[in-house]
């Protein structure tokens, strides 16, 4: 079973679409914070309804908190659950705080006698796990973010990781309200990404009959805009690949980048 | 030239009465029937006509808590944090101040002082925000010119966590 959550989380990690996986996400108590020292809660979660744990909890083994003055920060409590992961972070310095989790590894299958094999992992993993006899080798190396914001006090620009795909703000991510249009740029290995789709699902589905996902795409600098239709969660995905991978065996690298951020009521 | 003089003379003495009027400004926090209440975080500000705010008038939260914890909900009036809180350290000396209890409240703001001194000839809005533990939040809007040109009387009213906002202008 262990394996079986973790192989989910894998491909909803390093699959494109296509391949049916099951979205990621994290969900944070707050995300607008006033006063310093105040905690918040963030729960993690593998599943296909935005921010209803009814599947799986995320892996937090490369939970990465980037705190205001581009310095780690450390989450405490970690825990995993049936369906969701969770942990507390302090914001005691005010600014914005990153709370990611990045997935580098690389995605392995072959067949060896007949039965089909299969690798996910670290990339200096895969020559232990395998055999020099393996047949039909795939390789393909995966680079996935999931993250969040949250701010105290007043929302701080931060420095682009510069690798894989990610979210840049032209609007700040904590500086979201309903009815207003708000810019963002997506950067593939700290460049903007161009005609990138991306696909934006508003929180709550439970409580309406469709999905409502906004598709858009960006533009040739790697901007595009989105105009909130109502306050709440939502969800922010892209996906591509290209043939820049660092691992030897591999054709493909696989990029995916997740956010959830929260939009006020103006 | 003596017509030149007398021009600059009215001019200045129209600065004069531009920086001698006044702004009185009556917050009403309604007494309420439920039975749990806590004094309502207000925040008190004048805007600018595109809604950034000109200056802040009074912001009444639990200033006493000790390590300033009453800080903790100030988000809670999110328009005012949105335009003005975030970019401050609280408490603020001259704007922070304790909550009030449900009644009429005065405030008063000399045009020779700041932040009216300040204040460049405009449309602007005293807005009233406030947002009540277990309760909730509301917010009150009142645009006036300024300098007044002759003496006014403006107001608004909340609907559940304010009561009457009035404004009176004085040249």
């Amino acid at each position: 079973m262990k394996n079986a959550v973790r192989f989910a989380a894998a491909l909803a990690l390093s699959l494109p679409a296509a391949a049916h996986a099951h979205d990621v996400w994290m969900v944070p108590s707050s995300t607008v914070l006033s006063g310093t020292g105040n905690w918040i809660t963030v729960d993690a979660a593998v599943g296909n309804d935005k921010f209803y744990f009814n599947h799986a909890p995320l892996r937090l083994d490369n939970l990465a908190i980037q705190a205001p003055d581009g310095q780690p920060a450390q989450a405490e409590n970690v825990n995993r659950g049936k369906l969701r992961s969770t942990f507390d972070l302090q914001l005691s310095e005010a600014g914005t705080y990153r709370i990611a989790v990045v997935n580098d590894g690389v995605f392995a299958r072959w067949k060896q006698d007949g039965q089909p094999k299969r690798y996910f992992g670290k990339a200096d993993g895969l020559a232990a796990a395998v055999p020099a006899q393996a047949q039909d080798l795939e390789v393909s190396q995966s680079l996935g973010r999931v993250e969040t914001f949250a701010t105290a006090g007043k929302p701080s620009a931060f420095k682009p990781v510069g690798k894989g795909l990610e979210l840049a703000p032209v609007t700040h991510p904590n500086d979201l309200y309903a009815g207003e249009a708000a810019t963002f740029r997506m950067l593939l290995d700290g460049k903007p990404a161009a005609s990138l789709a991306v696909t934006i699902v508003p929180g709550g589905s439970r409580y309406r009959d469709k999905v409502s996902e906004i598709e858009t795409q960006t533009d040739k600098d790697g901007k595009f805009q989105v105009t909130w239709p109502q306050p709440g969660l939502y969800w922010i995905e892209a996906r591509t690949e290209d043939d820049k991978t660092s691992v030897a065996q591999a054709t493909k690298r696989r990029l995916s980048y997740v956010a959830t951020v929260e939009v006020l009521q103006p | 030239m003596r017509k030149l003089l007398l021009s600059a003379l009215l001019a200045g003495l129209i600065a004069r009465t531009a920086q001698a009027a006044d702004l009185g400004v009556n917050i009403e926090i309604p007494r309420l029937d439920v039975a749990e209440y806590h004094r309502p975080y207000v925040a008190i500000w004048l805007e600018n006509a595109d809604q950034s705010v000109a200056a802040d008038l009074a912001v009444w939260y639990d200033v006493a808590k000790k390590n300033n914890e009453g800080a903790e909900w100030l988000k809670d009036m999110r328009q005012w944090w949105r335009r003005s809180g975030r970019n401050q350290q609280f408490p603020v000396d001259g704007v922070s101040g304790a909550t009030r209890p449900a009644g009429k409240h005065q405030l008063a703001f000399a045009g020779g002082a700041k932040p009216l001194a300040d204040l460049k000839p405009g449309r602007y809005a005293v807005v009233v925000e406030a947002a009540r533990e277990v309760g909730g939040r509301e917010l009150v809007r009142v645009p006036f010119d300024w300098p007044p040109s002759k003496a006014e009387h403006l107001s608004a009213r909340g609907e559940h966590e304010l009561g009457a906002i009035a404004l009176d202008l004085k040249p």
